[in-house]
C-alpha cells in the first residue's frame, strides 16, 4: 500500500494557561485513496492533530510524513508550497472568500500554484464545480449562495490542485443530514478513483460510520 | 508563481472597499497635489525673484576700485623696517577709474571657457537736465546686442526697443523713474551734462523699467561711444568688465584668479547677493516641509486603514495560508494594497497639483515693479512630479510595512479553530 500521510510519536503541549498535554504519543498512517474519520469528544485533540498533520501547526513533536518527505525542519514558505501542492481543505464554516466569486474562490489556490495558465485553470474549476453539480453559480459572489453550495464550493476549491490528501474539520457540521449526505457522496466519489485519500474530523456518527476506518480518540490518545 | 494572483486579491480588497480606499488614496492626493502646487508656485516665485537681481547682475564685475594704497613707502624703507609708523590722514591717491590695459584682459576671459560673455561698460557720473531741473544719476555705455544676449536686457524695457539704441549713436535708454519726474516720453530729447561739465543732447529711443526703483530713478544707458564721448575720455576708457558664466558656480574661484592675476576688484554674484541665496534656501525649505508633513499625514491614514483591514480580514488571511499562500504572500497583498492606494492617490494628486498651477499661472498678477510679468510666475519643471510621485510611493510603502508585517504574521490555526 502506497503511505500518503504518516505521523509517528506525535506529542503536543498547550502552556496556556496550564501546562496541557493534549496529543500522547499519537502515531498513524493514512493510504492512498483511503478515506478515514477521526472521532472523538470535545478536547480529545482530534481537531489539534489534523492541523499538525495540515502543516499549519508546527510546534509539536515527533514526526510526520507527507507523500515521503519529513515535514520537520521547513520553512514556512515551503510549507505553505506544500499544503499547496499537496493538501485540501474543508472546514467548518465553509471559509470562502466573501470578496470573491465562487469561481475566483476555486481558481485561487490554481493561480497561486502557477502550474498552468488562467484559461486552463479556469476549465479545471469549471470541470470541478460541474462535477459538483454547482456550475451555475460560477459567477455569483461567495456570499450569495446558501449554505450548503458554500461547501461544495470549498471542496471544489480544495480539489482544484489534485491534492494527495483532503482534509476536513467537521466539514458537514453545519450542514442539514440532505447536505450532508451530498457532502459524504462527494467525498466517497473523490476517494474511490483510488488516488485521493481523506482524512475528516468528525462529531456526526453516521457519517464515520460509512467511511473506511475510524480512528478513535479520547484524551489525547488513539484508543481504536 | 506569478504575482498576478496576490495583485488580483488586492486589487479585489481595495474595490470590496471603495469609500475606504477612496479616503485613503484621498490623503495621498492631497499631499501631493500640495507638494506639486506648492512648490511650482514657490519656485516659480524663487526663479522670478532671483531672475530680477541675478539674471541681470553680472556674475563677476571687475572693476577699479578708488581705495588708499595699502603700502605706504615708508615700509619699503629698509631704514625704518623695524620701526614702528604711524601716519595719519590717509587719502587715495588720484588715480584713474578705468581698467588700465584692458583689451588683454578681454582678450584672456574671452578665451576662457567657463565664460558665456563679456560686455565691457563705461560708467558715467551724469546730470540729467530738463528745463529748470537737474537730476543726477547714472549713465551707462554698453553695447547693448550684447547685453541683450547675457543679461536679458530686453526684459526690462518697457517703451521702444532696445535694438534702437544700437542705430543711433545719440541714442539713450532712459530709466522710468527718470522719465517720469522729467516728463519725458519716447523720442523726446534730454540733455546730460558730465561732471566734467560736458554736455551732450541725446535722444530717447525706449523706456527702461527694472522694478527696482532705486535703478529706475538713477540710471540710464547709452552706447559705449556716446559715454566715452561725454567724460571726454579716449576709447580704451572701460569702468567695468561684466562677465556672464555658464555655470554661476564657478563665480567664487574665477573672481579669486582674476584678483590675483589682474590685480583688480572682481566681485563675484554669490558675494554681493548673499541674501538671494538665503532667501531661496529658506522658501524651499518650507515648501518641502510642508509638503512632507502632509504626506506623512496621508501615510498614517493608510496605516491605519490598512490596520482596519487587516482586523476585517483575519477570516481570509488564514484561508489564504491554509490554501498555500505564504506569509509572504500575505504581506506582498497588503503592501500592494498600500502602493495601489499611492498610486491612485499620486496619479490623482499630479493631475489636480498640474491643475492648480496651471490654473495659477493663469490667474492676473500686475505689478509696478514688475513690468514685463502680467502671470503669477509657476515653475511647471517635470522634476518636482517625479519627486512627489516618489514621495508618495515611499510614503504609502512604509505605510503599509508594518499593516502587511502584521498580517503575513497570523496564525491560521488560532483563526480556523476560533479561539
Amino acid at each position: 500500500m502506497d503511505i500518503v500521510l504518516s505521523a509517528k510519536d506525535i506529542n503536543k503541549h498547550f502552556f496556556d494557561p496550564i501546562d496541557n498535554h493534549v496529543l500522547k504519543d499519537v502515531s498513524l498512517q493514512i493510504n492512498r485513496g483511503e478515506f478515514v474519520s477521526i472521532m472523538g469528544k470535545s478536547g480529545c485533540g482530534k481537531s489539534t492533530l489534523l492541523y499538525i498533520l495540515s502543516t499549519m501547526d508546527t510546534n509539536y513533536e515527533g514526526n510526520v510524513e507527507l507523500h515521503h518527505q519529513n515535514l520537520r525542519g521547513l520553512k514556512n514558505t515551503e510549507l505553505a508550497a506544500i499544503r499547496n501542492k499537496r493538501i485540501g481543505f474543508v472546514f467548518q464554516f465553509h471559509y470562502l472568500l466573501p470578496e470573491f466569486s465562487v469561481l475566483d474562490n476555486v481558481m485561487l489556490p490554481a493561480l497561486r500554484l502557477g502550474e498552468k495558465d488562467k484559461d486552463e485553470i479556469e476549465h479545471d474549476a469549471m470541470e470541478k464545480l460541474k462535477m459538483l453539480d454547482i456550475s451555475e453559480t460560477a459567477k455569483k459572489l461567495a456570499t450569495r449562495i446558501s449554505g450548503g453550495q458554500k461547501q461544495r464550493v470549498a471542496i471544489a476549491r480544495s480539489l482544484i490542485n489534485d491534492p494527495d490528501i483532503i482534509m476536513g474539520d467537521e466539514p458537514t457540521g453545519n450542514l442539514d443530514s440532505k447536505n450532508s449526505d451530498v457532502v459524504f457522496d462527494i467525498f466517497r466519489n473523490i476517494s474511490s478513483g483510488k488516488k485521493q485519500s481523506i482524512l475528516v474530523v468528525t462529531h456526526d456518527l453516521d457519517f464515520a460510520k460509512r467511511t473506511d476506518r475510524i480512528i478513535e480518540m479520547a484524551d489525547g490518545r488513539i484508543i481504536h | 508563481m506569478p504575482p498576478g494572483v496576490l495583485l488580483k486579491i488586492a486589487r479585489t480588497h481595495l474595490l470590496a472597499r471603495k469609500r475606504q480606499t477612496a479616503i485613503a488614496s484621498l490623503g495621498v492626493t492631497f499631499g501631493i497635489g500640495t507638494f506639486v502646487i506648492l512648490v511650482s508656485f514657490m519656485t516659480g516665485l524663487n526663479g522670478l525673484l532671483d531672475g530680477l537681481i541675478l539674471n541681470r547682475t553680472p556674475h563677476i564685475r571687475i572693476y577699479n576700485e578708488i581705495k588708499p594704497s595699502e603700502t605706504q613707502p615708508i615700509q619699503n624703507s629698509e631704514k625704518y623696517k623695524n620701526s614702528l609708523h604711524v601716519i595719519h590722514s590717509i587719502k587715495p591717491k588720484q588715480s584713474k577709474i578705468s581698467i588700465y590695459n584692458n583689451q588683454p584682459l578681454i582678450a584672456a576671459l574671452k578665451k576662457d571657457p567657463r565664460v558665456k560673455g563679456i560686455t565691457p561698460v563705461v560708467g558715467a557720473r551724469v546730470f540729467y537736465v530738463s528745463g529748470a531741473i537737474q537730476l543726477n544719476g547714472n549713465l551707462f555705455g554698453v553695447d547693448v546686442q550684447e547685453q541683450t544676449r547675457l543679461f536679458n536686457f530686453g526684459d526690462y524695457i518697457t517703451k521702444g526697443k532696445s535694438e534702437n539704441l544700437a542705430n543711433n549713436e545719440n541714442g539713450i535708454i532712459i530709466g522710468a523713474g527718470v522719465a517720469k519726474k522729467l516728463s519725458l516720453n519716447l523720442n523726446d530729447y534730454v540733455q546730460v551734462i558730465s561732471t566734467t561739465g560736458q554736455k551732450m543732447r541725446l535722444k530717447i529711443v525706449a523706456f527702461f523699467q527694472s522694478g527696482l526703483a532705486d535703478i529706475d530713478n538713477m540710471q540710464s544707458y547709452v552706447n559705449i561711444k556716446t559715454s566715452q564721448r561725454i567724460q571726454g575720455m579716449p576709447r580704451d576708457f572701460i569702468t567695468d568688465i561684466h562677465v556672464k558664466l555658464w555655470d554661476i558656480n564657478h563665480a567664487v574661484g574665477m573672481a579669486a584668479e582674476i584678483r590675483n592675476k589682474f590685480q583688480l576688484n572682481a566681485v563675484d554674484i554669490i558675494a554681493a547677493n548673499a541674501q538671494f541665496e538665503t532667501g531661496t534656501k529658506i522658501r524651499n525649505m518650507i515648501t518641502y516641509a510642508v509638503s512632507i508633513t502632509l504626506l506623512i499625514v496621508a501615510g498614517f491614514g493608510i496605516y491605519n486603514i490598512l490596520n482596519m483591514l487587516i482586523f476585517q480580514k483575519m477570516n481570509d488571511i488564514a484561508i489564504l495560508k491554509a490554501t498555500g499562500f505564504s506569509g509572504k504572500d500575505v504581506r506582498r497583498i497588503f503592501l500592494y494594497q498600500a502602493m495601489m492606494i499611492g498610486i491612485i492617490g499620486g496619479i490623482i494628486g499630479l493631475i489636480i497639483g498640474y491643475t492648480g498651477s496651471v490654473a495659477i499661472s493663469k490667474s492676473p498678477f500686475e505689478t509696478e515693479a514688475l513690468p514685463t510679468i502680467h502671470y503669477f510666475p509657476v515653475n511647471f519643471d517635470p522634476k518636482f512630479y517625479v519627486i512627489g510621485t516618489v514621495f508618495a510611493m515611499l510614503t504609502t510603502f512604509f505605510a503599509g510595512l508594518m499593516p502587511a508585517r502584521k498580517a503575513s504574521k497570523v496564525d491560521p490555526v488560532e483563526i480556523l479553530r476560533g479561539q
